[in-house]
């Protein structure tokens, strides 16, 4: 066992951890934040898509130890004060969810293309999610949600009314 | 019953494009899905499967397994043998049958143990249990658990297992044939002998693996002095889980409660009774504490069924013109090793459909089925009806080409013109309704068709004749299809051990909200939404007011859960019924409230007004209300306003629709690209149309899966080639395109609200219009003939073929998708050498 400690959603965890421990396990099962969700066995589905350190990672392929004094922010950490982050309400308002199974890790990955300043045409939305598989919606409301919710997120500064 | 006015002015939610109240939970991570679910003292399960496709078990030793960490027990199928009343039921048994001829057999259903106990017979197959007290431990495992096989020959296709001489999997039944069944309607086999026109292709419909995105699972919660067990499974069928298991375990039924949570996802694979759930209790009935089996991805691939693995014989009779005289198909099903839930009945949901929505005089369908070394078939989303739409989808455009019309022009002449009322077909059905040229005129002009095949013309030829581009190709496919097995009279014919009614019980609460109590069992369908809605027009409330529960049977005892399409044309029938039984008690309430007669009463803006003076009214709320202090009840009204209504369709209802695919196939790669998917699709009366819209993207993307990319490959020995998500490709955004979607809306006669289903659409109209446009592109540079699934491999190959340099002499470029198997499916009804599609050359 080995102890790790680590930013989730904000709030500093420590835990001692198997080294073969998977970080969803550890997320899910020794934290409890059941929303991101294993999909696969081949880090193909993308169900398990979290942040680490501001980058999306599939939480199916590191390992707990590794994300040692990291910061890693789940879809719990997302809504705040019993709002929907702007991404999430996008997903609601353009259908971009059926089961809802993929629908954690999508966002997840959503977010990371448009924090990264990724293109936001419908092939470069497209190739960016070529990692995280949906069976219900056909894609096509995700990518509108993802789009939409990008001018939301990059609206510039001064319309903000932020600093940078 | 009295008769109850219809809602007027009310109408404002049924329609509208309500936003889904499923959604904020599960955008926010607070979904509950079974592998969510944990409970004090719970035991992991992991399974011993064999990698083996047949063979005799010689020895199946657990002792091992049991000195390892965390193992709390481990059974072998023997040690759990006394545990089944019944093996696995096959609740769709069909016998050997060519109408009008009577069964000449009993139907070949073998036994079927959740743990094999003395044979396996296809890779993944159960042999052993172990139980610890972790996930990992017991994955660890089942790996001391040692296993003697000795290996019998395989059987990996139909046709093999139907061959003199083959090895038959099942020994008390003595043969691999499952059924010959089949049925003839008018004078076909006349039609065909004497008619001008006789085209015939054989096609061959691959194995596909649902992939619902989440694995299945199973959590068992006994108590134990009370001989009682919750289950929670990833399941689509609560209730007929609990009644099959009370079967299978001899538990009482009403000591079994199950439990489907928030499901992810289906598609016809979790529409099963399977043996992870049968051993979950009988595991937890034997320790008394709570045991949980969560699926692995490249486990599923061998444990959860897959789908179609279908040859198909098609043939059609027409005149000179291209007028279809009659239709005839002969099908040979690959069912795997056993006969699953309903295996045997899945081709019977296409057998009527083989001519499409086009008019004929006759009609003639045939079925073998066989049991191969290979993981069971079922129902897989559309379970027949793909099938059947394909092959009439790519025989019209073989007859098109055969008379020299274009794709287009042999339907216009063949489609049925518009009809409201039910009406006999050639197969012997009644189609509800159907306006199918209006669908096919508004896809014809969204994919702007006509310009399309004018670039075509001028397009193709230049690429065929430079040897490099991109070939244009135009598909149609005008299908139909048939939801909602019913009605129950009719199901008990074909043998379906279940019902083809549900229920729904709707509770007016004193405070003027409402639950609504459905038989149904959504995974992503958005029911509590829609069912809202419905709920809410009828009664005079809004959806928030309405609270759905499903999926529970001690909440929601009375069922036939969410299969087949089913659920909006009966489950959502029942609801609307129950309104109606609800408006009719609150209607005599009203009435002696207001004190007038109820034929002075009017249901208008959701009240119950008095006619002529709307000040006087009385909401369902208000009713709900005096119902529940009864103290002022007209004499012999029982207290409160609920109300249950089991509904049974009197029919069938046929969604149908046109879509329309525009494909570029680069001659050079083989790699296909959709420029344009059109897809106008007609389900009858639309409740939200979000939630439609959502279906046949879903639904259409699946399809075009199907039709480029997905082919499950055994090698000879009955090894699953593409045994996991990287070998067996399910497409991402990247591979699909835009889809521009229309409707038509033409009510079915079969249901008060003239609703249809539209779960399945998408996916058994878009297999064809890819592969025929893909088709109808490459014959530009001489391919005859292509056939599922039209991978960039595929292609490529056929087009280098065309072009005299063989097939499999060099490697194809990376295209990066699966093997595909070039070998063309032998004959099993002769005519093999019947190849080149439509004789157009």
């Amino acid at each position: 066992m080995r102890r790790i400690t680590c930013a989730v959603n904000g709030v500093q965890r420590e835990a001692e951890v198997e080294p073969r421990q998977l970080l969803v396990y550890f997320l899910r099962e020794t934290l409890g934040l059941t929303g991101t969700n294993v999909g696969c066995d081949t880090s193909s589905c993308g169900a398990c898509t979290v942040m680490v350190d501001g980058k999306t990672v599939k939480s199916c392929t590191m390992l707990a130890v590794q994300a040692d004094g990291t910061e890693i922010t789940t879809i719990e950490g997302l809504a705040s004060n019993g709002e929907l982050h702007p991404l999430q309400e996008a997903f609601r308002q353009h259908h971009g969810l059926q089961c809802g199974y993929c629908t954690p890790g999508m966002i997840m990955a959503g977010l990371g293309l448009i924090q990264d300043g990724s293109g936001m045409s419908d092939a470069e939305v497209r190739l960016g999610l070529e990692g995280n598989l949906c069976r219900c919606t056909g894609y096509q409301n995700i990518v509108t949600a993802i789009q939409e919710a990008a001018t939301t997120l990059r609206q510039p500064a001064d319309v903000q009314g932020g600093s940078e | 019953m009295t008769q109850v006015a219809e809602p007027e002015a009310a109408k404002q939610f049924v329609g509208g494009g309500v936003l889904r109240k499923e959604d904020p939970e599960l955008l926010t991570g607070q979904g509950r899905f079974i592998d969510d679910i944990a409970l004090p003292g719970m035991l992991w399960m992991s399974f011993v499967r064999t990698p083996v496709a047949h063979a005799n078990l010689t020895r199946v030793d657990v002792s091992a397994a049991l000195e390892m960490p965390g193992v709390v027990a481990a059974f072998s199928g023997q040690d759990l043998a006394s545990e089944w009343a019944i093996g696995m039921p096959c609740a769709w048994p069909i016998a050997d049958r060519v109408l009008p001829e009577e069964p000449t057999a009993d139907p070949r259903i073998p036994d079927h143990w959740p743990v094999a106990q003395d044979k396996v017979r296809y890779s993944g197959e159960i042999v052993a249990v172990v139980v610890a007290d972790s996930r990992e431990h017991a994955a660890d495992a089942i790996e001391a658990v040692e296993v003697d096989y000795e290996e019998l020959p395989v059987v990996t296709s139909a046709e093999q297992a139907l061959a003199d001489g083959a090895q038959v999997l099942h020994e008390s039944l003595g043969t691999n044939k499952v059924y010959t069944w089949g049925f003839k309607n008018g004078d076909v086999d006349r039609i065909f002998d004497e008619a001008p026109v006789v085209v015939k292709q054989r096609y061959y419909h691959p194995r596909l693996i649902p992939n619902a995105i989440e694995p299945r699972g199973v959590v068992v919660s006994p108590v134990a002095s009370q001989g009682e067990f919750t289950i929670y499974s990833a399941t689509q069928i609560p209730h007929i889980l609990k009644v099959l298991m009370a079967l299978v375990t001899g538990i009482h039924e009403a000591k079994i409660r199950v439990i489907a949570p928030d499901v992810g996802g289906g598609f016809g694979s979790k529409l099963n009774f399977y043996a992870e759930e049968a051993i979950a209790v009988a595991v937890a009935k034997r320790l008394g504490v709570p045991v949980k089996w969560i699926e692995e991805r490249s486990e599923g691939y061998l444990a959860t069924i897959h789908g179609r693995d279908v040859t198909q014989d098609m043939e059609v009779a027409a005149t000179e013109e291209g007028k279809l005289l009659a239709a005839r198909v002969k099908l040979l099903c690959d069912f795997g090793a056993y006969s699953q839930l309903v295996t045997p009945g899945i081709p019977i949901l296409g057998a009527w459909l083989y001519h499409g929505p086009y008019h004929a005089d006759a009609y003639g369908f045939e079925c073998v089925g066989a049991y191969t070394n290979k993981t069971p078939t079922d129902a897989y989303r559309g379970a027949g009806r793909p099938e059947a739409t394909y092959a009439v989808e790519r025989i019209m455009d073989a007859l098109a080409l055969r008379v020299g019309k274009s794709a287009a022009e042999i339907r216009e002449l063949n489609l049925i013109p518009r009809f409201t009322e039910a009406k006999e077909i050639a197969s012997g059905l009644s189609f509800d309704s159907g306006d199918y040229p209006a669908s096919f005129a508004k896809a014809k002009e969204l994919a702007g068709y006509d310009e399309v095949r004018r670039e075509q013309a001028e397009r193709n030829p230049r690429v065929a004749s430079e040897g490099k581009g991109k070939l244009l190709g135009v598909g149609i496919s005008t299908y139909i299809e048939m939801c909602g097995l019913a009605p129950s009279q009719v199901l008990a014919a074909l043998k379906y051990g279940a019902g083809g009614w549900d229920a729904a019980t709707i509770r007016c609460h004193p405070t003027g909200k409402v639950t609504v109590i459905t038989g149904t069992s959504p995974h992503g369908q958005g029911h509590v939404t829609t069912w809202s809605q419905i709920a809410a027009d009828a009664l005079g409330v809004t959806p928030d007011d309405v609270e759905v529960l499903h999926g529970d049977t001690a909440i929601s005892p009375t069922g036939m859960d969410t299969y087949g399409s089913r659920s909006l044309s009966v489950g959502g029938t029942a609801l609307y019924k129950a309104a109606e039984k609800i408006r009719a008690k609150a209607k005599r309430i009203a009435a002696h409230e207001l004190e007038v007669s109820e034929d002075d009463l009017e249901w208008r803006e959701g009240k119950f007004q008095v006619a002529g003076a709307p000040d006087k009214a009385k909401s369902i709320p208000e009713i709900a209300f005096s119902a529940w202090t009864a103290h002022a009840l007209p004499a012999d009204e029982e207290p409160g306003l609920f109300a249950t209504a089991v509904y049974d369709p009197p029919n069938f209802t046929f969604p149908a629709g046109a879509h329309i695919a525009v494909v570029e196939v680069d001659t050079e790669t083989g790699r296909t690209e959709i420029v344009k998917y059109v897809a106008v699709d007609d389900c009858g009366t639309i409740i939200n149309p979000i939630i439609v819209d959502g279906q046949v993207q879903g639904g259409v993307a699946q399809g075009i899966a199907e039709a480029l990319y997905e082919e499950a490959i055994y090698d000879d020995d009955g090894v699953l080639v593409t045994g996991n998500m990287s070998t067996y490709r399910v497409p991402s955004a990247a591979e699909l395109p835009n889809f521009t979607l229309d409707r038509t809306v033409t009510p079915s006669s079969t249901n008060p609200m003239g609703v249809k289903g539209i779960g399945e659409a998408g996916t058994i109209a878009a297999p064809p219009a890819i592969v025929n446009a893909v088709a109808d592109a490459v014959r530009a540079v001489g391919v005859d003939f292509i056939d599922l699934p039209v991978s960039a491999e595929r292609v490529w190959r056929a087009i280098h073929s065309a072009r005299g340099g063989g097939d499999g002499e060099r490697a194809a470029p990376d295209t990066g998708t699966g093997a595909a198997s070039m070998t063309p499916q032998a004959s099993a009804f002769g005519d093999a050498d019947e190849r080149s599609e439509g004789g157009a050359q």
